[in-house]
């Protein structure tokens, strides 16, 4: 069985992001950059099932910059077996990706596509979906356990309230919520190893895909600051300000 | 053109999120019809006819939506979008919209336009992106703008109209994905998403146990819906349902009391639009006290009971 785990190069975590001064967006010049968190939870997943025999082979694919390669080289690391980019300097929207995937998944036939549930920069949380709705695939969004089984996929997933399990006929698309695992560090070793496999890149044109945006981002601006009220000294003093003043209780 | 709201329910009525999501249809002044579908859900139906601003409840009722699948629902809603001719698609951007929509903005070959907080005009929202540390105004040039709303940023409609319920033929049963089986939190306690109150717990906390021995009699004293950090989930104190964040819930009730959560950025993305925080942490230094309203710097397990008996 073969995986695709398409990857989104993001904005590091840990950085505190800037708006630019000119309301154009997010500053993203000479800003750390990593894999979306959530995608590296699907690399990961789709590793383990590789290293359990389930999966035969792992292709990592993203759609993005040039630098995105720096990102599929990370999920070869932690143990993809190849890569594939579809290289563009566009602004590119989910709807764009999700059919630049359903164009590799036509070319690649892969049985699953494990992504991530959200990018944390545009906190969008569609291309999984889109793309099950392309292929005409059933899908299994925020999962937290996935186990392939014959020619199908038991999938719990996190949802309000609880938790859900659904079961699917393969070919499917998995969406990963963070407690699916623990995604592991890449050694050294890994790193190295990761250099010498195979990259392939393509444009959108190569795969016939009109990537042109459907939304116009007018502007960006910081979110109304929360100023820090006032420390209170005690219990007493902080129901009475409840009362009082907040008038909440 | 009419704008249709897709209604989450659970059959016999309509959740919380639904009637947020009329009130943000309601800035768009157009008429409004709620899509019910479900499966012997009459009573959603009938609940959804009588919230302020609806003009028109469309019902399918088939076993089909019986446990609200992705693939079926969206299937459905194509076709009605297009015999509808609506101009405006509208879900929550809970667990339930976020599944479903998506599908049916790809198969309508439009974007999406998650999570939104405004309302510009009628193809301009405002959105938060990078966990709500920015906040975009976005435009859409699609002929249908399909949208997902964020329940906590519109008030919720009342009730009191008397809209025409209308049954609307089912889809064909994909039969892709089943459902094996749920396990629900069961609580007496309000639905996080939709409370007034919330009392929320970190890895302050310690344990399990004294997440529950010490916030449950205070949750008990307000009436308050319970939540809780990651750090907090990640520990295994409390069920991932419990989580408030930028991957968990967003929440913004009339009142927030964080206890033994030291504030990381995701975690204030989920709760930074509270009308009051509280916060009680024994170091001063914590980042939830440059969001809190009150803070009180002691040992949670000293002040929290302090509280229940001072309220």
């Amino acid at each position: 069985m073969k995986i695709l785990v398409p990857i989104k190069r993001v904005v590091d975590y840990n950085v505190k992001i800037r708006v630019k001064a000119d309301q154009s967006g997010v500053e993203l010049a000479n800003v750390k950059m990593a894999m979306n968190p959530f995608d590296e939870i699907a690399v990961e997943e789709a590793v383990r099932l590789k290293e359990a025999g389930t999966a035969t082979e792992v292709v990592a694919v993203s759609a993005g910059v040039t630098q995105c390669q720096e990102t599929l080289r990370t999920a070869m690391a932690i143990g993809a077996d190849r890569g594939i980019l579809v290289e563009s300097d566009a602004d590119l929207q989910p709807l764009a990706v999700a059919k630049l995937l359903k164009a590799l998944v036509d070319k690649e036939q892969p049985t699953l596509v494990i992504l991530g549930k959200q990018a944390i920069d545009d906190d969008s949380n569609q291309t999984g979906q889109m793309l099950a709705a392309l292929l005409g695939w059933p899908q299994a969004t925020f999962a937290s356990k996935v186990e392939v089984a014959g020619d199908g996929v038991r999938v719990t997933r996190e949802i309000d309230g609880g938790l859900e399990t659904l079961s699917l006929p393969l070919p499917a698309v998995v969406t990963t919520d963070l407690r699916l695992n623990e995604p592991r560090y890449a050694t050294l070793p890994n790193i190295m190893k990761a250099k010498k496999k195979p990259l392939d890149t393509v444009k959108p044109a190569d795969l016939g895909v009109d990537v042109t945006p459907r939304l116009t981002t007018l502007k960006v601006v910081e979110p109304a600051a929360r100023s820090a009220g006032i420390k209170v000294a005690d219990v007493a003093q902080l129901v009475d300000k409840l009362k009082n003043e907040a008038k909440v209780l | 053109m009419p704008i249709l709201v897709i209604a989450e329910h659970d059959n016999v009525g309509l959740k919380a999120a639904t009637l947020n999501t009329v009130s943000a249809a309601a800035k768009l002044g157009a008429d409004i019809e709620v899509l019910v579908a479900g499966s012997n859900c009459g009573a959603a139906a009938e609940a959804a006819a009588k919230l302020t601003g609806v003009a028109k409840v469309k019902v399918a009722d088939a076993a089909a939506y019986a446990e609200q699948g992705a693939e079926n629902l969206a299937a459905l809603l194509v076709d009605v979008v297009k015999a509808g001719g609506y101009s405006h698609v509208l879900a929550p951007a809970t667990t339930f919209g976020k599944n479903v929509l998506p599908r049916v903005a790809a198969l309508l070959d439009v974007a999406q336009i998650s999570d939104i907080t405004a309302v510009e005009s009628a193809d301009t929202f405002v959105r938060p992106i990078y966990a709500g540390n920015a906040r975009a105004t976005v435009k859409s040039a699609d002929p249908v703008k399909v949208i997902t709303v964020r329940t906590t940023a519109f008030d919720a409609v009342g009730t009191g109209g008397s809209a025409t319920v209308e049954a609307i033929a089912a889809g064909p049963d994909l039969a892709q994905s089943k459902l094996v089986g749920r396990e629900l939190t069961k609580s007496a306690r309000p639905e996080l998403g939709a409370a007034k109150i919330i009392v929320s717990g970190g890895r302050g906390l310690g344990s399990g146990d004294n997440y529950r021995a010490v916030l449950e009699p205070l949750a008990d004293k307000l009436g308050a819906a319970m939540g809780a950090s990651r750090a907090a989930v990640d520990a295994g104190f409390v069920p991932n349902d419990y989580q408030v964040g930028q991957t968990g819930k967003i929440v913004a009730p009339q009142l927030y009391v964080a206890v033994g959560i030291s504030g990381a950025i995701q975690h204030l993305a989920g709760m930074k639009d509270s009308k009051v925080i509280v916060a009680i942490n024994k170091d001063p230094e914590a980042p939830i006290f440059q969001v809190a309203d009150y803070g009180l710097v002691a040992d949670l397990f000293e002040t929290v009971p302090q509280l229940v008996s001072a309220l």
